[in-house]
Formats: structure tokens, C-alpha cells, sequence
């Protein structure tokens, strides 16, 4: 028998939540202020989001994320994929330790040690930085979120199933793709969220790696706001925020409706 | 597991198509990521250390590498003649850097230290509501995550700066001021902020798969609810707790964003001396040593997460 919430439970998790959303509503609120003043309710307009799409840099450095979120991700969703595979299922293999650290260490590994090696990597072998760096730089961070979404759900699902096909005679691949692939896609899924949102979100790491032309968005709206708060950047925050929420929540929902689908 | 899942009987037809010593396919489906990760992760921490070891001078942008790749082992013993550890004598001397090295691990241990006093109890009265209640809670904690760090610092900024929403707020109930952005204060407001979810997630992992006929036991044996929750709840989530502490911890101490928007002049940490060495001084060989100085530092902590996450996943 489980026990309800104390009052006390009550009380920490409204607190909780409160902390963790009162700063973000207030930002879409104030984002919807038709003075330039924080603290000065203007009434309600809409003009900062009208200002945003006639800012040209703003638009660019939009498209340059967007597509460096796409191609990373993609790029990251396979490669993480692969690496979950090997390391769910293929043993012990030469150099498994090593492969495991690689993809555990950037989860934690600070930003800036990652974007400063990089860039030390493409100055030495002198590629030009730009949209293809950034790119790589992101990939090989959500790489691993992606291995560990990825890994999640392999481990759980039973393997036996694709040995039965298998044992009806599918060569390996053909096994994979006909009936692990269809169990674990929900999660290849998550995984390619994740990696695009992160891609999306990332400044430390883009700033390093980045040249001329690339400008990512988290990189101008950083400059920005080093000028202090201003209502356009609130209201691409807004966007953003409710571009991503709304992801999220969907795949959550179709999730669920899965899961009692298939319960 | 197929290579080695020793109770499932081998097929022979199965041992004909792989022979013994050949990798199964998933090991060689795992050869295109184990590349990717020692091209663009492993092989650049050896660059970092490289450059940290190089000459100041010559290491101002354009920065010519000093190896010369092309002209192989006297290429290589000429580099080695003219290692140079400079940029780390220079951090040893300079007190700034030691002082920016002490408070970036205070920082981040006393901010983890806020977390777990503020994500427990987040975590367990989450653990102890209703399955449907459990979700959206869980994917409420969730969502920040997902929202841009960037954004969610920034957020801070309005509320705490001199005519913010927070001083507008005191000013209505006749409160005086008070003046937190740019100080250490905002510093740890922003880590526990942004951190929080990192911290509550690993936390309701372990509690909410407790098995409560342990606390009626407790109750049972004459426990008071504070014993229950100290001597039984509390070290069984403890795997929990090591978790989400290092999952704060390590990235903590690299922090640069937070520090930078939310903290003073006089706000030190470690991401910042590297991202100010290497966009403001334009100083390549003391960023790398401060790297360097701070992955050495972290590489014990990092080594537990590691262990940690391969344990659960093989829990599982």
C-alpha cells in the first residue's frame, strides 16, 4: 500500500514546481509588454514579435540553427543508435571500456573543455570553422545523450523476440530492422528530440567552434542579452520555448497513448 | 549480451555463420560511432594538453600548429625539445587563477549541497503521489531540461536585477530592496535553478521504485516517521543521491554561462578564466592549461558517474 502525499510533500512540490516555472512564465509574460521598461506594465501588444521577424540577423542566425540542429541531430541519432547496439549488445569487444567512457564523459564533461578541444582539433587540421563545425561539435555531444536514450530501451526489450526471427530464418539485419527497430523507435525518436533541442540550445560550444557566416541563435541572443533585458529577446525566448514545450509534450502524449494502447 | 549470454544454448548454424573470434555485426555497428568519439572526443584533449605545454607567442591567433605533422619522429622530437610549461608555471604563480580554481569547486559543492536539501523533498513528494500524478509531475520536472538553459539564466536577470520584478514585488508589501544580480548570490539562485531537474531526476528514480511494506515494517517495529525516513528511506537512496550529485557537481564546476550573466566582476569560476583567456586575452596556452588543470580535477568524479550509469544500466 502506498501512502498519499503529506501535507509537507504538498508543500515542496508546489514550491518546487513554482520555482522552476514562475521564472519562465514570467518571461512569456513580459514578453507580451508593450513597454520596453521590465518592470512597467504597458498593456498587452504584440509588437516585439512583429520587430523580431523583420530582424534579417536575428532570421539568419535562425535558419544557420535550425539547420545545424537538423543535420547533428540525424547525424547523432544513428551514430547514437549504433554505439547503443554495440554496447548492449555485442559482449565484450576490444576496447568496450574505453568505448563506454567516451560515451558517458561528455554528458557531465563541462561545455567549455569540450568547445576548446575541438577547436583546437579543427585549427590543427586546418578546417575551416563554420556551419560544418558546429555541426560536428554538436553531433559529438548528443551523440551520447542519444547512446543513452537509445541504450535505455534496448536493454529492456527482450531479445528473444529477434532471435525468433532469427530462428525463422531472417538474417541478422533483416531481424533488426523488421522487429527491434519498430520496438525501440519510440525511443530513436526521443533520442533525435533531444539531440535537436540541445543542438538548438547550445552557446558554449557553438561559440567556440563557430566562423564566419555560422552566427547560431543562442550566440546572438548571448551577445544580446550581455546588453541587458530586452522584450525582443523575450519574445524569441517565448518562441522557442513554446516551440520545444510543444514538441515535448506531443511526443510525451503519443507516448502514452501507446503505452495504454498496447497495455 | 549474445556473445557472451552463456546459459542460451548455441545454435550451430549460428556458430557457422560467425565464426569464434569474428565481432557479431553489433560490435562492428559500433565501429562508425567508437571512430566518430576518437576523432572529435579523445583525440582533442590530446591537442588541449599539447598547446598547453607551447609558447605564448607563438601561440597567438593565427596559431600555427607547432607540431609539424609532416615531418614525422624529427618533427615529433623537435616538439618535445620544445615543450614548454610556461602557461602552468605562470597559473601557479598568478593567484587569480588559484582563486578562481577554489571557488569554481565551492561553488559547485555548495550549490550541490542546496540541491539535495531542495531536490529530496521535491523528489520524494513527488514518489509519493498517485501513478497519473507521478507522470505529469515527472514530465513537468522534465520539461525545463528540454527549455534552453540560455533562456532560463536570462529569465534570472529580470527578476533579480536593481528594477527587477523581484524589487518590484518587495517594494509593493514595503519591503526595502535588495541588490542580488552580479553578486554570488544570483550565482547560486541561477546553478540551483538550472541544475534542479538533474538533480530531482536520479532522486525520484530510487524513490519512487521503494518498496513501502519497508517503511510499515519500520512503522511497525516502533520507528518514528523521522527514523523510518532516516535509517530506512535515506540510505536506500543513496545510489540516488551519488547520482544526481555528480550529475551537478562535474558540470558545475565548468560552469561559464551562469557565472557570466548572473555573477560580478568578482565572480570566479574556472569556465570563465578559460572562455576569458581564450575570447578576451586571446591567451590560447593558459585557456588549454586551465582546461587541462579543471579535466584533472574532474576525472575521479567523472570515473564514479561512469561506473555509476554502467551499474544501472545493467541493473535494469
Amino acid at each position: 500500500m502506498r501512502r498519499g502525499p503529506s501535507p509537507f510533500n504538498i508543500a515542496a512540490i508546489t514550491l518546487g514546481m513554482g520555482f522552476l516555472y514562475l521564472p519562465i512564465v514570467l518571461l512569456v509574460i513580459y514578453s507580451f509588454n508593450d513597454s520596453r521598461l521590465v518592470t512597467v506594465w504597458g498593456g498587452f501588444s504584440t509588437r516585439w514579435y512583429a520587430s523580431l521577424f523583420q530582424n534579417q540577423q536575428l532570421l539568419a542566425a535562425a535558419w544557420v540553427t535550425l539547420r545545424v540542429a537538423f543535420v547533428s541531430a540525424t547525424l547523432a541519432t544513428i551514430l547514437g543508435a549504433l554505439a547503443a547496439l554495440g554496447l548492449v549488445r555485442a559482449g565484450r569487444f576490444r576496447g568496450r571500456t574505453l568505448f563506454s567512457s567516451m560515451t558517458y564523459a561528455p554528458l557531465v564533461m563541462p561545455e567549455v573543455i569540450l568547445g576548446l578541444s575541438l577547436l583546437l582539433l579543427f585549427v590543427s587540421v586546418g578546417l575551416p570553422r563554420g556551419f560544418w563545425t558546429v555541426t560536428i561539435a554538436h553531433t559529438t555531444l548528443t551523440l551520447c545523450y542519444a547512446t543513452v536514450v537509445v541504450q535505455a530501451r534496448l536493454v529492456s526489450f527482450d531479445e528473444a523476440l529477434e532471435e525468433a526471427a532469427r530462428d525463422l530464418g531472417a538474417p541478422p539485419w533483416k531481424a533488426f530492422v523488421l522487429v527491434t527497430l519498430p520496438n525501440i523507435a519510440p525511443a530513436v525518436a526521443a533520442a533525435w528530440m533531444l539531440a535537436f533541442t540541445l543542438s538548438l540550445d547550445d552557446l558554449v560550444i557553438a561559440s567556440f567552434t563557430t566562423g564566419p557566416g555560422a552566427t547560431t541563435l543562442p550566440i546572438r541572443i548571448y551577445s544580446a542579452v550581455r546588453l541587458g533585458v530586452s522584450p525582443e529577446i523575450n519574445a524569441i525566448s517565448t518562441l522557442l520555448i513554446g516551440l520545444v514545450a510543444t514538441g515535448v509534450i506531443a511526443v510525451y502524449l503519443l507516448n502514452m497513448r501507446r503505452r495504454t494502447a498496447g497495455a | 549480451m549474445t556473445a557472451t549470454g552463456a546459459p542460451r544454448p548455441r545454435r550451430p548454424w549460428r556458430r557457422l555463420g560467425r565464426p569464434r573470434g569474428n565481432p557479431s555485426w553489433e560490435a562492428r555497428a559500433a565501429f562508425l560511432p567508437y571512430l566518430w568519439l576518437g576523432l572529435f572526443f579523445l583525440a582533442p584533449f590530446l591537442l588541449v594538453a599539447k598547446l598547453s605545454l607551447s609558447d605564448v607567442v607563438l601561440a597567438i591567433p593565427p596559431y600555427a600548429p607547432r607540431l609539424d605533422w609532416g615531418a614525422g619522429l624529427a618533427g615529433l622530437a623537435a616538439f618535445v625539445q620544445a615543450l614548454d610549461f610556461e602557461a602552468y608555471a605562470r597559473m601557479g604563480q598568478d593567484g587569480l587563477y588559484l582563486a578562481a580554481y577554489l571557488s569554481s569547486l565551492k561553488f559547485a559543492a555548495v550549490a550541490t549541497l542546496i540541491l539535495l536539501l531542495t531536490g529530496y523533498p521535491l523528489a520524494y513528494g513527488m514518489a509519493r503521489c498517485r501513478p497519473s500524478v507521478r507522470q505529469a509531475l515527472l514530465m513537468a520536472v522534465i520539461l525545463p531540461f528540454w527549455t534552453s538553459f540560455l533562456i532560463r539564466v536570462y529569465a534570472w536577470i529580470a527578476i533579480l536585477k536593481p528594477a527587477g520584478l523581484l524589487n518590484m514585488a518587495l517594494s509593493q508589501v514595503g519591503l526595502p530592496p535588495v541588490d542580488i544580480l552580479n553578486t554570488d548570490t544570483a550565482v547560486y539562485i541561477g546553478l540551483v535553478y538550472a541544475y534542479l531537474p538533474f538533480m530531482v531526476l536520479p532522486l525520484y528514480a530510487v524513490l519512487e521504485r521503494q518498496d513501502d511494506s519497508l517503511l510499515e515494517a519500520a512503522a511497525d517495529l516502533g520507528c518514528t516517521p523521522f527514523q523510518t525516513f532516516w535509517r530506512v528511506t535515506f540510505p536506500l537512496s543513496l545510489p540516488g543521491v551519488a547520482a544526481g550529485a555528480l550529475l551537478c557537481f562535474i558540470p558545475m564546476v565548468g560552469e561559464f554561462v551562469i557565472p557570466d550573466l548572473l555573477g560580478g566582476s568578482g565572480t570566479l569560476m574556472l569556465g570563465k578564466t578559460i572562455w576569458t583567456e581564450f575570447f578576451s586575452n586571446r591567451d590560447w596556452p593558459a585557456a588549454s592549461a586551465v582546461a587541462i588543470v579543471l579535466l584533472a580535477t574532474l576525472v575521479i568524479p567523472i570515473v564514479l558517474f561512469q561506473r555509476q550509469q554502467t551499474k544501472l544500466m545493467e541493473q535494469r
